[in-house]
């Protein structure tokens, strides 16, 4: 478990963090997510042990990582917002450096290098000049040395930085796999591109957290409604309105209204007090209509998290 | 101190496999060849051992801005490059750092000044030297070189920016320098302080660059690297992790 009490930093007279307090299970994939300047990279890097908090503890495992940063740092990868490469080294070759630097042995390497390669999908580039590399690959190696030595903790401050929509997706499936392994920490300001892939949202504002949750507790917090897109292509003989009816029997449901048609389906837009996606599919299904899509309202969640950032804390989602 | 030595080996291949390193060897030699041909050998008839001193001379000024033009690069570039971050967050010990950074330079230095010796090669040929004042001659000059790289790497931990640190490494430098001319204006007990102080003048030039090798002459320089390097560690533990 990875915890903070009351951590804080500044820069001089200027506060950059805190005090925050949180935990972390193991296993947790967690989403920082904030606008420029809300102190997620500070946080972070303060996990990593490159920074010094001014006040609080921090501890990793059982330790504390104030009083014995080196022995965290053997648990931890960490890859900052520009990964720290040396351009005129090889892949493999800078691999197996940034291994050695974390106390591996030359067989722990060897043994090593092809796991992450094949984690980070760098086989093909292995023997390539890290300058040569595309800003996408470059990302990935900055990756594949942040797990070299199988950390507890992985922490990526904007992963997906300047990639291009590709890339970006590549970089979450990249996420996701590894969350099997580690516990991870993961920044952006920008909340489709974490969403996904985190188990757990801290938003960040102002060196403060604003709120704390899954997507839907963050939008259950911060307004008592949800709003779900569900796509129906009606059993034959159904109206639209029958299937209208149908939802709004779902309990919580609290209005439904129609919207157009979208590849032969028709969508509707349904406003709830919670989380009724599971319901809403079981009915539909249930009555004989094909769901073709079920989804919760992008734009809603940025709104919710655009209104946290601009509430600056003051909502009943303050933690 | 296994840290190290991975450090080590990995800015001595850096040295070796880019064109900055073969820039700063290319630059000394050419300077070092020219400023030999054009001042050492310049007289008809002169003791081979005053050919050989002349020789040290330029070769110890040219070993004093390569020393600089490698110093500056090593901690600064890092905070330039963000690769710093990669050492700050690894299990490793800033005096490892430095040691790793300072001997890979050191090492490098010490290629390019050996790489100089068909030159007091080439006074052999017209003349007679003995090669004790030859090997002392080169011992200083790595000395030297160790002393200045140390000050410039002192130099690179203060800053991010190369060009303040080359700024910072050769006011040092040429202060230090400078030290026995200023003590020759003053009264003892601080005549003799100033002079002893002094990078140059006492200990190369009256020691080394003559082929006489004094204990006090080699203390002075590595107590002159142990100093620096030791501030080095420090600036780097007051900047990292705070």
């Amino acid at each position: 478990m990875i915890r903070a009490q009351d951590v804080s930093k500044y820069y001089g007279s200027k506060r950059a963090l805190g005090p925050v307090s949180f935990e972390i299970e193991d296993g947790e994939t967690v989403g920082f997510l904030g606008l420029n300047g809300a102190g997620k990279t500070t946080a972070l890097r303060i996990f990593a042990c490159d920074l010094r908090p001014s006040a609080g503890s921090v501890v990793v495992g059982d330790i504390d990582a104030v009083k014995n940063p080196h022995e965290v740092r053997k648990r931890i990868g960490y890859l900052p917002e520009n990964p720290p490469l040396y351009t005129e080294m090889i892949v493999d070759e800078y691999l197996s450096y940034a291994g050695r630097l974390r106390q591996m042995s030359k067989q722990q390497i060897e043994k090593r290098i092809p796991a992450v390669l094949e984690a980070t999908d760098l086989t093909e580039v292995r023997n390539e000049i890290i300058g040569t590399l595309s800003h996408g690959y470059r990302q990935r190696v900055g990756v594949g040395q942040a797990i070299m030595h199988e950390p507890m903790l992985l922490i990526l401050d904007e992963p997906t930085r300047g990639l291009d929509p590709v890339q970006i997706v590549e970089m979450r499936n990249m996420i996701q796999n590894l969350k099997d392994n580690h516990t991870v920490l993961v920044s952006s300001h920008i909340l489709t591109e974490i969403s996904e892939t985190c188990d757990r949202l801290l938003v960040l504002g102002k060196g403060n957290i604003l709120a704390s949750g899954s997507e839907s507790d963050l939008a259950a917090q911060m307004q008592n409604t949800a709003r779900t897109i569900v796509a129906v292509k009606a059993k034959e003989g159904a109206s639209s309105e029958e299937v209208a009816k149908i939802l709004r029997e779902v309990e919580s449901v609290s209005e439904v209204s129609i919207g157009g048609m979208e590849e032969g389906a028709t969508v509707f837009e349904v406003l709830s007090g919670g989380e009724v996606r599971a319901e809403l599919c079981r009915v539909l299904v249930g009555g004989g209509h094909d769901v073709l899509q079920l989804a919760r309202n992008h734009r809603e969640l940025e709104n919710i998290f655009l209104k946290l950032v601009k509430d600056g804390g003051q909502s009943s989602a303050r933690n | 101190m296994r840290a190290t030595s991975i450090i080590f080996r990995r800015e001595l291949s850096s040295y070796l496999r880019s064109p900055v390193g073969y820039l700063i060897a290319a630059a000394m030699l050419l300077v070092c060849g020219i400023l030999f041909q054009s001042q050492a050998m310049d007289k008809e008839a002169a003791l081979s051992a005053d050919v050989l001193s002349a020789f040290f001379r330029f070769a110890s000024g040219c070993t004093i801005g390569a020393a600089i033009a490698l110093s500056i690069r090593l901690i600064a570039e890092e905070r330039q490059q963000h690769t710093i971050v990669l050492l700050n967050t690894s299990p490793i010990r800033d005096v490892e750092i430095i040691m790793g950074k300072f001997l890979a330079a050191f090492t490098f230095l010490s290629m390019i000044v050996l790489a100089s010796f068909y030159m007091p090669m080439l006074i052999k040929v017209n003349g007679k030297i003995t090669y004790s004042q030859v090997l002392v001659g080169y011992l200083g000059l790595v000395l030297l070189g160790g002393a200045v790289l140390a000050i410039g790497m002192f130099a690179s931990a203060l800053t991010k920016q190369q060009l303040v640190a080359a700024a910072v490494a050769l006011v040092l430098t040429v202060s230090m320098v400078q030290l026995y001319p200023l003590g020759l204006k003053l009264d003892d007990p601080l005549r003799g302080v100033f002079q002893e102080l002094d990078l140059w003048h006492v200990h190369f030039g009256l020691g080394f660059m003559k082929g006489v090798l004094n204990l006090k002459d080699l203390v002075y320089y590595l107590a002159v690297i142990y100093f620096f390097l030791l501030l080095a560690t420090k600036t780097m533990e007051a900047k990292r992790w705070r």
